[in-house]
């Protein structure tokens, strides 16, 4: 046996982390293997942390918010106390928020982001993600990510909140700040965002809307009213800001994700350039094989979990896509079948928290698979050893270099 | 063929309303809702099948008579 490295993981059955670059490079076997045995391993870095990994055990957290409380999503170095965070509404409602205050939260945002409001965007969606291949024309090397997954949640989120897209760097280079800053707890790189140049823009932002108020997401922010009162201008910027948090590293994983796989599968790439139809079902499989978001939970009052006693203030690590990959659940989970019919799969979360953008990302990503298929039908992966994945609890293809075949 | 929705187990994932909207509506929250009294005609049986099974919440009954 070899030694490990220091700080590297041995056994993640007793000492997982999901930075270790084993998780980053390929965590679908570690979770296999921790299936047959644990299941749920611990590890005590972090402060102290836990995690399931068969769908079940997923499922029983997602649906338990007695024992599981919201308040603390992102695992960092530094574990809040019981009193550091304020309970039920938490930092950023309502991803942080449990019940009752969550539902309060959620339902202010939910019409802005149901089916039909979201299908009125899919035409400046489609443009935008025109206009990012035509930018691509002539060229026989490009990067999926950087050259087009990377910009279109971006865009459309500036597009649907009313911001010039002119100021689109604006943004990439603080998301880039908050999520890159791995080191920094979520507090701290709230915080970061609360001096920011960006609240300033985004207060600018603000003060035109509530001047010249116009159809667009800033306006129904503007409008809303949570217990009968309008929202102060402070929860309008932070909900902006959660939105792009939540919203666009995840969609851009997806999209990264799916042209990956294409670009690595000759015979699924060709099935889908010759059945476009089959493509609502083949992005589903998409998201549940390479599901880009696990979550977090902190236990609120002990509890027992697939065997295990779980005590108050521990932290569990909610990996839906580990469920995604349960062989108990789905039959021949670690294949990517881009017909597989039926297809319950937990990317985008269970319960409560089912996520609030999720009808917006399905259609990003339906849309972006398809302009780049009826674009290149024809690509591979040019380099898949310079394929690079996020760290963290989002994952996804950073850079992808692809190749058009002529 | 019966369906119905259980509104209590839903959580908005939509999936029955992109598979099925001939059987299925969501309302303005995201919600579904079966439409009509939730009789499924014979040619819609195998979508109201494939909506229950992409439902990740399992909020949706199937009544076969
Ligand atoms: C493929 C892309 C995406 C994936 C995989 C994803 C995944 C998730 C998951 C798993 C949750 C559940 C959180 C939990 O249980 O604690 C969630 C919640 C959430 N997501 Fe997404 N998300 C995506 C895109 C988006 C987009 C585009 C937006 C909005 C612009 C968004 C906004 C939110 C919000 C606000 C919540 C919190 C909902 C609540 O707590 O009630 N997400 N997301
Ligand atoms: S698929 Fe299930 S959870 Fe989603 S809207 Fe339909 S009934 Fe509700």
């Amino acid at each position: 046996m070899t030694a490990t490295e220091p700080g590297r993981v041995g056994d993640f059955a007793t000492d997982f982390d999901h930075t270790d670059p084993a998780w980053v490079h390929d965590p679908y076997p570690i979770w296999e293997d921790l299936r047959g045995r644990c299941p749920v391993a611990h590890t005590d870095r972090y402060g102290g942390a836990w995690l399931p990994v068969t769908h079940e055990g997923v499922a029983a957290v997602a649906y338990d918010t007695e024992h599981f409380t919201s308040r603390s999503v992102v695992i960092s170095n530094v574990k809040p106390g019981p009193l550091d965070l304020p309970a039920p509404i938490g930092l950023a409602p309502p991803i942080t928020s449990d019940p009752p205050f969550h539902a309060m939260a959620r339902r202010l945002l939910l019409p802005a982001f149901s089916p039909k409001a979201i299908a009125a965007l899919e035409p400046m969606t489609r443009q935008l993600c025109r206009d990012l291949l035509d930018a691509t024309e002539g060229r026989d090397e490009l990067d999926a990510a950087t050259d087009y997954a990377q910009h279109i949640p971006l865009k459309v989120i500036i597009g649907m909140l009313g911001f010039p897209q002119e100021d689109a760097d604006i943004f990439r280079r603080f998301i880039h700040m908050v999520l890159e800053s791995v080191n920094a707890t979520a507090e701290e790189r709230l915080a970061q965002i609360e001096n920011g140049e960006i609240d300033a823009y985004i207060n600018a932002q603000i003060d035109d809307h509530l001047a010249h108020p116009r159809d667009d997401l800033t306006s129904f922010l503007l409008s809303a009213e949570l217990d009968g009162a309008k929202l102060a201008p402070e929860h309008v910027r932070g909900t902006m800001v959660l939105l792009m948090i939540a919203g666009i590293d995840t969609t851009w994983s997806a999209i990264g994700s799916s042209i990956w796989h294409l670009g690595l599968h000759p015979e699924d790439r060709r099935r889908l350039a010759g059945e476009p139809e089959l493509l609502p079902t083949a992005m589903e499989e998409f998201l549940r094989a390479y599901a880009p978001v696990t979550m977090a939970r902190m236990v609120a009052k002990d509890v027992e979990l697939e065997g295990r006693t779980l005590h108050e203030g521990d932290w569990l690590l909610l990996p839906f896509p580990a469920a995604n990959r349960d062989p108990a659940v789905f039959p021949d989970a670690d294949r990517v079948v881009i017909d597989r019919a039926d297809n319950r799969h937990a990317a985008f979360g269970l319960g409560i928290h089912r996520c609030l953008g999720s009808n917006l990302a399905r259609m990003e990503l339906r849309v972006a698979l398809s302009e780049w298929m009826a674009r290149y039908p024809e690509f591979e992966v040019s380099d898949p050893d310079a394929v690079t994945w996020s760290a963290g609890q989002v994952r996804g293809p950073r850079r992808i270099p692809i190749r058009i075949l002529r | 063929m019966q369906v119905h929705v259980d509104r209590e187990r839903c959580q908005g994932h939509s999936r029955c309303y992109d598979l099925a909207p001939e059987i299925f509506d969501v309302d303005d929250l995201g919600n579904a809702f079966e439409l009509g009294d939730g009789t499924v005609p014979p040619e819609l049986h195998d979508k109201a099948r494939l909506a229950q099974t992409n439902c990740p919440e399992h909020a949706i009954e199937i009544r076969e008579d």
